[in-house]
Parts: structure tokens; sequence; C-alpha cells
């Protein structure tokens, strides 16, 4: 059994809610949208706005976890040129202003072609704290676990309503700070309504793992975050931001900050 | 020449759409959704889906529903909605993201019938054994007209549902198997679909094989004059026989197809499917290797009716 060596931003943040009986806010940005600069100072000011993690995404040609949302960011990241290194460099600027953990969230692909153990060592080096790869299955993920722990990197993997008891327990067992569940089957992308079976789905997990649990895809308003925040130990929010954005061209950093804000009181509430 | 153009739809989709779909049937779905590039696998889903009474929706890059309008015409009177894919390269690939989306999305009541040997496990192994037939009969046929196998065999590669299907009973058995990817413009362009030839190793549509890509593992767009081979990834099995030897790989152009497309239209009356071209135009590669007394079964995947917009146009021809 490999466990990571040094001590994770993203275990301590855990830690500490849990003794306080709160529930973490987890932004989604990507990397490069709406540009690579605004992206950057976008990371800074949810940070400040509130949140206590954040979800930094490299964009990546073919997102099949992704709704529309996120896949045209994806397309306007790309043609803003970035790329890992690029993004790598962000989060190294980013650490100077912020110490909230940063968890990379992109495809396996991303982090296969750049080399695992290359990937690992840069992300940390420049001051990440985890990788979230929404395409890798625990039964693959070995090797990467492997590289990323040695690097004090946490991989997180994800888990399914559709998954059964036993594959729980893999996917918990392959991952690393927390546990990434998708609340509903399908796709990234705000929805009106939190599915109906999401409070058995998150207490289902419980019964299997004592890691933090953070609940994704389709959260968008306060109240939806502070439902969540009642019954799991993060909460989610990506394609509302990442869509808030992009209507918000022109003053981007003021409309995220406020809806951060927002959420933050919402979920403190 | 293997004449799988011959298969009711007119290519050899149907092999492996009718075992998917009583699969889907079995496991109690009423829907079944599928991806196509030229249309040859959307049009082999349409046609199970009305047989067997199943809901049918095909996503097709918008490129392609242009490129192939007759077979869009042809599901829609089969009784299936054509979802045109507006994102990334508008091509099979991007209409696969969107399959497998839905799939996601509606696993429930919805079996995606994967029409390649791509895609996650077991849609490779399980392709692969539907098809496998063409290889079973390519046996027994060839042994009853000219009493043993083949010297060489040759199909086109796309995905590589065709070439699978007719190596596969053949693997091991002193066969020369020879798969044609597209090199489009050229190998030495951007301009092609060949992974096997060109790729490096990546993981795309939950398999590891040879892909088209930049150095940051982002995927490049392929080209081929054939929508149906105009596609950056292979399946996984196919990378697994070129590694070790067990299949040989080479690639024809768009010209050298079109070429193949117009020969065999004159010379045999028969007008193959442009992908099925590349195979045929390689016969012109290999023939100076072989002897009088070898024989060279070409997979004639699919019937070239489809194409003729496409080939025309090409030519120069305006119709």
């Amino acid at each position: 059994m490999i466990t990571r060596t040094k001590t994770n931003r993203i275990d301590n943040l855990f830690a500490k809610l849990r003794e306080n009986k709160k529930s973490a806010l987890m932004p989604y940005l990507m990397a490069g949208y709406p540009d690579i600069e605004t992206s950057l100072r976008l990371l800074v000011a949810v940070a400040r706005a509130g949140a206590d993690l954040v979800e930094f995404g490299i964009p990546y040609s073919d997102p099949l976890a992704d709704g529309p949302t996120i896949q045209v960011a994806s397309e306007i990241a790309l043609k803003n040129k970035i790329n890992t290194d690029v993004v790598f460099e962000l989060v190294r600027k980013a650490r100077k202003e912020t110490d909230i953990p940063i968890v990379i969230m992109t495809y396996y692909n991303t982090v296969y072609r750049y080399g695992m153990d290359r990937f690992a060592k840069n992300a940390a080096e420049c001051g990440a704290d985890g990788v979230i790869t929404p395409d890798l299955p625990p039964e693959e993920a070995g090797p990467w676990k492997e590289v990323a722990l040695k690097h004090g990197l946490a991989t997180v993997m994800l888990a399914a309503p559709t998954s059964t008891n036993e594959r729980l327990k893999k996917i918990s067992e392959a991952s690393q700070g927390f546990v990434y569940c998708v609340s509903l089957t399908g796709v990234t992308g705000a929805r009106d309504n939190l599915p109906v079976n999401l409070t058995d789905f998150i207490s289902r997990i419980r019964n299997i793992t004592d890691k933090p649990l953070a609940v994704g895809f389709g959260i968008s308003r306060p109240e939806q975050a502070s439902q969540i925040a009642k019954i799991a130990d993060g909460v989610i929010i990506g394609s509302a931001l990442v869509n808030l954005i992009g209507k918000n061209k022109d003053n981007c950093i003021e409309a995220a900050t406020a809806y951060i804000s927002e959420i933050r009181q919402a979920m403190d509430n | 020449m293997k004449r799988e153009d011959l298969c009711h739809t007119g290519s050899h989709k149907l092999n492996n759409t009718i075992g998917q779909a009583l699969l889907a049937k079995r496991m109690g779905k009423k829907r079944v959704i599928a991806e196509t590039g030229a249309g040859q696998h959307g049009v082999a889903s349409a046609t199970v889906a009305a047989l067997l009474g199943l809901e049918c929706q095909v996503y097709m890059g918008e490129e392609d529903t242009k490129r192939q309008s007759l077979n869009v015409f042809r599901m829609n009177l089969l009784g299936t909605e054509v979802i045109p894919v507006k994102s990334g390269t508008r091509t099979l690939k991007d209409a696969m993201n969107e399959a497998i989306r839905d799939w996601v999305t509606n696993v429930e009541t919805t079996h995606y019938m994967l029409g390649s040997v791509g895609g996650p496990h077991p849609y490779p192994m399980m392709v692969r054994d539907f098809q496998s037939v063409i290889g079973l009969e390519t046996i027994e046929q060839i042994n009853k007209a000219e009493g043993r196998l083949p010297s060489v065999v040759i199909a086109c590669v796309g995905g590589g549902s065709n070439a699978m299907g007719i190596f596969f009973p053949l693997i091991g058995k002193g066969v020369r198997l020879i798969g044609v990817e597209p090199a489009g413009l050229g190998l030495e362009t951007d301009q092609h679909g060949a992974p096997l030839t060109k790729g490096e190793k990546g993981v795309l549509h939950g398999s590891l094989s040879y892909l088209l890509q930049d150095e940051y593992g982002q995927i490049k767009p392929a080209h081929s004059i054939s929508a149906g081979l105009d596609y950056p990834g292979v399946g996984p099995e196919h990378s697994y026989l070129k590694e070790n030897g067990l299949a040989e790989y080479g690639s024809v152009t768009d010209k050298e197809a079109l070429d193949a497309f117009v020969l065999l239209s004159r010379t045999e009356g028969i007008l193959p499917a442009l992908e099925s071209s590349h195979a045929v135009a390689y016969l012109e590669k290999v023939m100076p290797e072989l002897s009088k007394d070898d024989i060279v079964v070409i997979n004639l995947s699919g019937r070239g009716d489809k194409d003729v917009q496409v080939a025309a146009s090409a030519l120069g021809v305006e119709l």
C-alpha cells in the first residue's frame, strides 16, 4: 500500500472542515478561458471570494465527460494556445497568491502523452495538490497512482450512481484526497433540479469509505449547493461558473466573485 | 474479392449491428444509438432497429451529413433520426464523442451500438467477434474454390472492423495480412488518417492504441476522401497485431483510392466504396512481390453507390 509522503493541502482542508462540520466549496475553472491571463486572475479571485479548493482544467480536444458549456470553453482555450506547460506556469503564479488546494482536472491522454512521471513531477513542483482524471478507470490507474503519490499528488477518481458497491470500493481505494461523486448519470452541465436519489447514492458510498466525498455535475444554484453541503464534504461547481464567465466577458472577475460569495453564504447559513 | 458489399444495406456493418441489436433486446433496452462516418454503420443500425422494433438515433458529424447526404436520407426512410454533430472537427471522432455522452446519460434505457473495433472494453472484442464471420466465410469459400488458404489478404483500416473481421480467423495461419490506412493527401502532409503508420501511443474513446495527436496529447484531425476512414485513432487490436508482427500495415492516398474506384468499376462492373477502394489500390503495391500461384483476397467491405457524388466532385465532374 502506497501512501503519500507529504501532508497534502487537500487532506488538511478536509480534516479542518470535518472538525468544524462544514463542507468545501470547490469551483472549477478552465485554464485558458476566456483567455490565459484572465483564467489566472479568476483562480485567485474565486479563492479570495471564499472557495476552499479550486479545480483547474487543462482543456482537451475530446472532453467526453463534458456537456456543451465546457466543450465550448475547451475549444476556445485551445485556440488561445494553452497547453499543459502553460497551465503549470499559471498554477505556479497562482501559488504565490493563494494557499488553497489547487487540483488539476484533465483527461488521461493529456497525462499519458506528457509522460506520467514528468506530469506528476511538474504538477507537484508548480504547487498543484492533486489531479482528477475523469476517464481513467480504477483498474487502469495503478501506474499513474504510483508516480502521482511519489510526488505527493492526490489522484482523484470518479464514482457514478450506476457504480456497484463492489466498484465503489475499488474507486474509493484508488482515490486520494477525496472521491469525486458524480451526482447523476450524464455529462457536466448546469441542471434545474438535483437528482432525487442523490442522498441514497451518497450514503451508499459513506458505508464503503470514510474518505471525503465531493459532489459535482449539474449544480448551479445557491440552494442546491446548500442542500448538498448537508450531505457531502464538498460541493463542486463547474459549468455554471464557466457559463457565467462566458456571459460576462468584460467583467467576469466581478461576476465570478459575486457568484462564489453568494454560494459561500448559502452554504454557511 | 470477399464481397461484403453484397450484404444487405451494402456493407459489412450489418454483421455487427445484428449481433448488437439482439444483445440490446436481450438486455431489455428499447433504444439504440450509433455513431457513423460514411453512414454505412448508421444505415445498418437503422435497418436492424426497424426490423426489431427499436427506437434508433444516429450521431453523424455535420461535415459527413453533407458528404453522405444519400445515407442520411436512407436512415430517415428507415425511421431513424440523424443528429448532426457540430462540435470539434464535425466528423466521425466527434460523432463518437456525442454518442458516448448520450450513452452515459441514458444508459438505463439505451444500448450504444458502436460500429468499429475501437472504444472501451468489451467493444473491440465484441465487434471483432461479430465481424469474424467475414474471415470464417473467406476460409470456407476459398477452400472450396481453390483448396487452400490465400497467400495475402488485403483490407482497408479506419477504425478497423472489416479488416479485423477478415484477419482474426487467419492470424497465425501463414497468410500475409495487410491493412491499408488512408494516406489522404500524403503521409508527409498533416492531411491523412494513418495512425498505425504515423501516429503515437495514446488513449482515445477508452482504449490505448496508436493515435494522431500533438505533443500534449490533443487529438489531431484526420483527413481522408472517404468519410469512413476519416478517424484519428484505430482499434487497439490492430496496434497489437502491428507491434507483434502478426499483420502489416500500408497506406494509399486519396488519389490512388480514387483511381482504384474507377478501375474496379470499369474492369469488373463493381462500384467499390471509397473505403474499400483503398484495399483495391494496394494490390498494385503488393503485386511485384507475388508470383503467379499466389492467391490474393481483397475484402470488398462496401459498395460505392453512396460515394458517387464525392467521386464526381473529386474527378471534376459536375452532376
